[in-house]
């Protein structure tokens, strides 16, 4: 039997804008199993990216028990959220998000600065991530001296430079051309299969949804439809 | 120092901002460290007056002179161990900007009244044969190339000779030092008899400017100065006669309050940085609020972020202000040989140490609030952009 990851059960989140109050997720329950690769999918408003933020620990919904791991997230204090982000999981934005003035090997190495690890042992583990992503010979460049398909990997380094328990990808491919995409959803894939990584991912394009083992569909909110790929 | 790299990376995000207001935090400082080193020159001769010596004036003014007469009389004030009268030649040598203080005095008397002055006994004794003869501060000798035996030309700024010439000549007979070093611009003048140069002026004679007064007993100063004082008093020349530390402060405050004028200085300058730096900061930060929230999604905590912002204001204040404080250094030495009397213009410890102060407390005033800001940061806002 599969081992759960993630499991939300009657997660719901609301903001509050002024005096009005949106209720974004409504009474979710989800189970996402160790190893899988899962799509979220759904029109803009939709709220995939707030259940995103939710299960990589950057907010804390407003009701509900959202657990990953041994890890009860929706009773952590934000400093608690933060460590265990540190710890567990990995980011991957629509926009790269590295530092430009930063190197691509500095950028990798960010998260573990936070760790106890030497210098050298940071730098060991930032070659491994580069060359996984096959970029071991562009650390030294700034990000602006790469290529969007090639600043993605490199902020993919960057998300399992540490080895988290979790990737999550908010529209991963969203700024790159389809054959670039195809490459890093193929590395996504990769690290899915190959490193047993537990992905999340956002998209709104169904060709990159093809890459996962799962599909969820959101709708105001709501969970619409699962569908499970060969 | 694991987060070096980074905190050093960020600084030169915009190399040409980082690098105008380093320069101007450094230009900050540099003024700092001159007028800090310029204001410890001149409270130099107030550390330095001796406990027992007194300075006795006109009454009304430092301008007023007394008959030469007063000497004797106070000399015979049984208090008194010493008593020497002086005047300001206020002469150049050779241009203008030459300047540097002459004095006419009694240099027996002086000589005994000031033992910080150091004077080979030979010299002293060439000094006191020679009529025409003076002794100089070594710094002096050294900047114009003096040695004993030159015949120095002194041009009058007040005293013509007899015969309306300005052009005054003195035998170089000793070169003096000073027992600590550190003392040095107190004393950097040129003594010469007092009995040549009112014998020698046009006009004037029987006059000195001031008369230095060495008490037995520093204890008796008060008793002293009444009774100089009451010995002349309702006649038309009047004294005022104070410790030589007080006749310092009263000398220098005639300029005006030169710690006030430096402070006010130093303080508008560190005012406008306060400004310049702020914003310098601020908007440093409000560039990159999706760069911190990322730092702050990767696992940095907020105190970790308020201080890496703080960190990068640290670096940049200091750096600067490191910059300017060494300049400084450089060029003190230059600027010392070219002011006479200011021979002793150096970076302190104690200037270098309140620099470093102020540049850290700089550094977190003008960091504070963007590090603030940045601690503050909502990650799921600051990446939505909103």
């Amino acid at each position: 039997m599969a081992q759960t990851v993630v499991s939300l059960r009657g997660v719901s989140k609301r903001y509050t804008r002024g005096r009005q109050t949106i209720e974004v997720l409504h009474n979710l329950d989800l189970d996402i199993d160790k190893g899988d690769f899962l799509a979220l999918m759904g029109p803009s408003g939709s709220g995939k990216t707030t259940l995103l933020n939710l299960i990589g620990g950057l907010d804390r919904p407003s009701a509900g028990e959202l657990r990953v791991g041994d890890a009860r997230l929706d009773q952590m204090s934000s400093a608690q959220l933060t460590r265990w982000r540190a710890q567990h999981v990995g980011f991957v934005f629509q926009f790269y998000n590295l530092l430009p003035v930063l190197s691509a090997e500095r950028n990798v190495e960010l998260p573990l600065l936070l760790t106890p690890l030497s210098a050298a042992e940071r730098m060991k583990r930032v070659r491994i991530a580069l060359q996984i992503v096959g970029l071991a010979d562009r650390g030294k460049h700034k990000p602006a001296e790469l290529s969007g398909g090639q600043a993605q990997r490199v902020a993919i380094a960057r998300a399992i430079v540490a080895d988290p328990t979790l990737l999550v990808c908010d529209e991963p491919t969203g700024d790159l051309d389809r054959k670039t995409a195809d490459e890093v959803l193929g590395l996504l894939q990769l690290l899915n299969r190959e490193h047993g990584k537990t992905i999340v991912m956002v998209t709104h394009d169904p060709k990159a949804a093809e890459f996962a083992t799962h599909t969820l569909h959101l709708d105001k909110g709501r969970l619409v439809e699962q569908a499970a790929h060969a | 120092m694991r987060y070096l790299p980074l905190i050093w990376a960020t600084l030169w995000r915009r190399p040409p901002r980082t690098l105008f207001t380093m320069l101007s935090i450094a230009v900050a400082f540099l003024l700092y460290a001159l007028l800090t080193a310029v204001n410890a020159a001149f409270n130099t001769g107030i550390e330095v007056a001796g406990a027992d010596r007194l300075v006795t004036t006109g009454r009304y003014s430092l301008t007023q002179v007394l008959p030469a007469g007063h000497i004797q009389k106070i000399q015979s004030l049984p208090g008194v161990a010493l008593v020497a009268g002086q005047s300001w030649f206020g002469g150049y040598y050779q241009k203008e900007s030459n300047f540097f203080p002459q004095f006419p005095t009694q240099i027996e008397p002086y000589l005994a009244m000031y033992p910080e002055i150091v004077l080979p006994e030979d010299q002293k004794q060439a000094m006191l044969r020679t009529r025409t003869g003076a002794i100089i501060a070594k710094t002096l000798a050294d900047r114009y190339g003096f040695s004993i035996g030159d015949r120095i030309p002194i041009i009058a700024g007040i005293w013509p000779l007899a015969d309306g010439s300005n052009n005054w000549e003195f035998d170089l007979v000793g070169i003096f030092d000073t027992k600590n070093p550190k003392d040095r611009s107190i004393y950097e003048m040129m003594l010469f008899h007092h009995e040549y140069f009112d014998e020698a002026r046009q006009f004037g004679k029987g006059t000195v400017g001031w008369m230095v007064v060495k008490t037995r007993d520093p204890a008796q100063n008060e008793t002293v100065i009444q009774q100089i004082d009451a010995l002349f008093a309702n006649s038309p020349h009047e004294t005022r006669t104070q410790t030589e530390k007080a006749f310092n402060q009263a000398f220098i405050k005639q300029m005006g309050d030169i710690g006030l004028i430096m402070s006010s200085i130093i303080g508008a300058v560190f005012f406008t940085l306060l400004f310049l730096t702020g914003n310098t900061m601020m908007q440093s930060v409000r560039e990159r609020i999706p760069e911190l929230a990322v730092l702050k999604t990767l696992g940095y905590s907020d105190g970790g972020v308020l201080a890496l912002v703080l960190a990068e204001s640290l670096a940049l204040c200091l750096l600067a202000a490191l910059s300017g404080l060494a300049l400084a250094a450089v060029l003190l030495p230059g600027i010392a040989a070219k002011l006479p009397g200011f021979s002793g213009l150096a970076l302190t410890p104690g200037a270098f140490a309140g620099a470093v102060a102020i540049a850290v407390l700089l550094a977190l005033v003008v960091g504070l609030i963007p590090a603030l800001r940045a601690m503050r940061l909502q990650i799921v806002d600051a990446l939505a952009a909103r």
